[in-house]
Formats: structure tokens, sequence, C-alpha cells
């Protein structure tokens, strides 16, 4: 039974998800550690956290985890990707090419800034989210070289498209789950939101 | 109190993204694809595996920069590379062909008996060995962004492993229990800065990533540490010492993932054919140890 609403599963084959669980703490938000098929279906929002694609790639397709994503996403439930989950949530992947879950029509670059000694902190914009500039930070981060028609940009660094959202899917190049900045995640849970609402509006 | 300044926080950051996951030594371009094949989340490159340096003996030093070179062309995970003890050219040569981890490590012979690297002024952040709260918080003082339980390389026994990582959680645990005018007298006795003292003893871990290393040859061993709090598990001669080294490579990824579900990790330790031969290492002589090498 869910007590809490809404509920946002952390898929955890890998990385960095214990600090997404960390910013929804901080939002008052409840979430559980996604590592099973059947857990998939209970959740109101993913989060795809940062770590290494191909890992969870393995996961993914070996698992059933892969299918289990796309389901929920199919549905119109809200998704969110950053750095290796963007990776992830990418129609084409580049450096090397490599299998997806295809929801976001992006073309991304793997490792696309160099090794770790090129990661880095920029000050970047998300004009429709934020009037002040937001730290990010990029962990040998992939680029998104190609949007697609359908796919808005939110955010740009260095001239670069860095958050971008298409429908029920949305995707960070960089971590905002490293910094203490929550404009990110909660852009994400007004979205988990709106989108509960829409789906099912019996509920309200 | 101890802070994270901007360098540090991309430095940490990397080893957050490999939390949860398999980092596994590999000698050779071949090897490390096999890894990455396997879902290794990262690769340490290195001359040859504890196992062997432990048997040859000699001088074990930072592995050749072709092959390091190699490894990187062949992978697209991150590779880490081992520097002796102290031998801060070697780190600057690791750094400067782009290695994304440098491991200061017991397992190759140390350069100097004093001092260990001053970590703080590279780019490219580091890992080190600690078998206790001090050793950790002393390596962190030095500047280093990620720390792992010595155990003993090369042994194919989990026991020292497990003896480290109880060592460090526990300390970890009683220090949260210390009152203010506590601290200073336990930083003393740890042999540890004063400000990461206090910082640990607020925040109840580590300021950094703590992963376990020395010993895991089986999904059982990656389950044992991860429940014992280790937050990734590094395995070394284990997997390719091995009689299959994919299929064992996949199977303690996999067991490391899902190490608290002891079903999957029964089908994990599933026809995995001979693990590597262990070592008791009570019966080794004191000469014989990896772990007390640096300080």
């Amino acid at each position: 039974m869910k007590t809490q609403y809404p509920h946002i599963g952390l898929v955890a084959v890998q990385g960095d998800f214990a600090l997404h669980g960390r910013m929804l703490d901080r939002l008052g938000v409840s979430w559980r550690l996604v590592r099973q098929v059947a857990q998939v279906e209970e959740m109101d929002g993913l989060i795809l956290p940062g770590g290494e694609s191909t890992t969870m790639l393995k996961f993914f397709s070996e698992e059933g985890l892969g299918p289990a994503i796309r389901r929920f996403a199919e549905q119109g439930k809200a998704v969110f990707g950053t750095c290796a989950g963007a990776i992830l949530l990418a129609r084409e992947v580049l450096n090397p090419p490599q299998p997806s879950l295809g929801l976001l029509d992006i073309s991304i670059e793997r490792n696309a800034y160099g090794r770790q000694i090129d990661s880095s902190v920029q000050q970047g914009e998300c004009p429709e989210l934020s009037s002040e500039p937001l730290e990010m930070v990029f962990i040998r981060a992939p680029i998104i070289r190609r949007v697609g028609d359908n796919v808005r940009v939110l955010g740009r660094a260095q001239d670069l498209p860095v958050l971008v959202e298409q429908g029920n899917i949305l995707a960070a190049t960089f971590h905002p789950e490293l910094t203490e900045d929550e404009t990110i995640h909660r852009h994400f849970l007004k979205k988990v939101e709106e989108l509960h609402s829409s789906n099912t509006p019996e509920r309200g | 109190m101890w802070e994270y300044d901007q360098p540090m926080k991309l430095k940490v950051g990397l080893a957050e993204m490999l939390k949860g996951g398999v980092i596994m030594d590999v000698t050779t371009a071949e090897q490390a694809k096999i890894a990455e094949d396997a879902g290794a989340c990262a690769v340490m490159a290195l001359e040859r595996v504890p196992a062997d340096i432990r048997k040859e003996g000699g001088v074990a030093r930072m592995a050749s920069v072709k092959i390091i070179k190699e490894i990187m062309a062949a992978v697209s995970i991150p590779v880490m590379a081992k520097a002796r003890i102290g031998h801060f050219a070697e780190a600057q040569v690791l750094e400067s062909i782009g290695v994304d981890y440098v491991d200061e490590s017991e397992v190759l012979t140390p350069a100097d008996e004093e001092h260990h690297i001053h970590k703080w002024p590279f780019k490219a952040p580091f890992v080190c060995g600690a078998r206790n709260l001090g050793e950790a918080l002393r390596r962190i003082g030095e500047g280093a962004a990620m720390i792992r339980t010595k155990g003993e390389a090369g042994s194919g026994n989990i026991v020292e492993a497990v003896r480290h990582l109880r060592a460090i959680t526990g300390e970890i645990r009683q220090l949260t229990t210390l009152r203010e005018e506590e601290l200073m007298a336990k930083a003393k006795e740890l042999g540890a800065p004063y400000d990461l003292v206090q910082w640990v003893s607020q925040n109840g871990k580590l300021p950094v990533p703590n992963f376990s290393a020395g010993g895991i040859a089986t999904p059982a061993d990656a389950s044992l540490v991860m429940q014992l709090g280790a937050e990734a598990v590094f395995v070394g001669s284990g997997i390719f010492k091995s009689s299959d080294p994919a299929k064992r490579a996949k199977a303690i990824v996999r067991a490391t993932t899902h190490y608290n579900e002891p079903a999957v990790v029964a089908e994990c330790c599933e026809g995995l054919g001979e693990a590597m031969p262990g070592i008791d290492v009570a019966k080794l002589e004191p000469k014989q140890l990896l772990q007390t090498r640096g300080w």
C-alpha cells in the first residue's frame, strides 16, 4: 500500500541514486530504490541516476528492467535521467554507439568533454525555471548533439543544450543531485504531479 | 570544519558515480574489454595482478604507459591506474595521460616509507587504502577523494577486508557518540586531522565514498562487504585468476547490485567454476603482508 503520494522510484542498479534520494528527502517526497521489474509499476515517477550507462544497460537488457521502464514511460508517467540516465533515455547514442531506451528524440555523445580531468563545474541558464544562473556539475559528461523537433531545450551551458524535455521525459547531462540547488528536481516533481492528475483524474 | 572545495566536488563526484558498482583489475586491453562487457563500472590498470606480485616478488611499479593507453582506448568506462605510495612522479605521469582515478596503492612497492603523495594539487582524483579510521582520515587530509579498505590483496581471503571495514564503520559509530570536548583527544588518538574528526562525528560517515578491496573472490564476498557498509567493490586477482573470468565478473557485478537479496546472490554463485586459490593470511610472515605498507 502506498502511504504517501507521490512515490518516486530511483533506479538503483548502480550509480549516484542515493544523492537523488537525499535531494527528495530535502523536498519532503517519499522514494524507494527500484531494482526489480515488479517495483517499476508501483511508482508515480522514475529517476535514472548518474553512473555508468554500460553497467546499467546490462541489467536493463538481462533482467527486463529496460522494457519495464519503457512501458512505464509509454503510460505517460514522468521519467527523469541525469548524465548516464540521459544517455539511457536517448534515441541515439554515439562514442561508441550503444543500445538505449529510445524514449527521448536526441542524439547524445558519451564522454564528449573528455576524461575525468576535463570534468567541470559550470554556470548554466534555465530561463523557464530560474531567473538566476544554476551551478551545473559535469562529470565525464555527454553532449547532446541533435535535438528532435518535439524536444524542448530548457537549459543551456556554454551554448550547448544540457537540460531537455519531451512530454513526460526529462533529461540533464549534468548532476543537479550533486549540488544543493533544488530547481531541477522541483520541476520534475511538478511534472509528476501534472501527469498524475491528467492520467487519473478521479484521484485529483 | 572540513569543507569540499570545487575541485574536490568533481573528484568525489566521479566516486559517487561508481557507487554500487564493481571496479576490476586488468593487465591488458583484452581483459579490460571482458570487464566492461561483464558490467564493470571502471577498470584498474596494473602491471601484474596482486596474486602474481605476491608470487613473483620483485619491485612492483606503475603499469606501462603503453598498456594503460591501450586500455583507455579499448573501453568507454573510467580507467584507474596504480601509483606507488609516495611516488608523486608516477602519479603525475598517470594524470598527464588522462587516467580518471589514481590509486596510491600498497599493492605496489612503496617509493616513500614516510610520506604519502600530497594529493590536493592534482587535478586527477586519488583513491587510497585504509585499515582503520585514522588511516582513512589521514589520506583524506592529504586530498584523497575515495577510500577503499585495504583488505589483503591477492589473498583471495575476505577476512582482512571484513576486519578493515568493521574497524572503520565501528570507529565512525563511536565518534558520533562523543561530546564536542572529547574530539581533540580522539583526534590525537587516531592520529587524524581535527577538522575531519569533527566532520565525521557530526555526519556519521566519511566525507568521501568508502569502497572495499583486498580479497573479494566470490559473489557472496561482494554481498558481504556491501552489507557491511561498503559503497562499491574492487576485485583484483579474484576475476582473472579464476577459471572462467567473464562469467565470474558478471556474477560479481550482479551480486553487488542485488547484495541484499540472497536468492539473487545464490543464482550468481551457481556454476562459476573454480575461484582463485586462497591464502590463509594468518600463516603469512609479517613482511609478506601488503596491508602494512603505508600508514
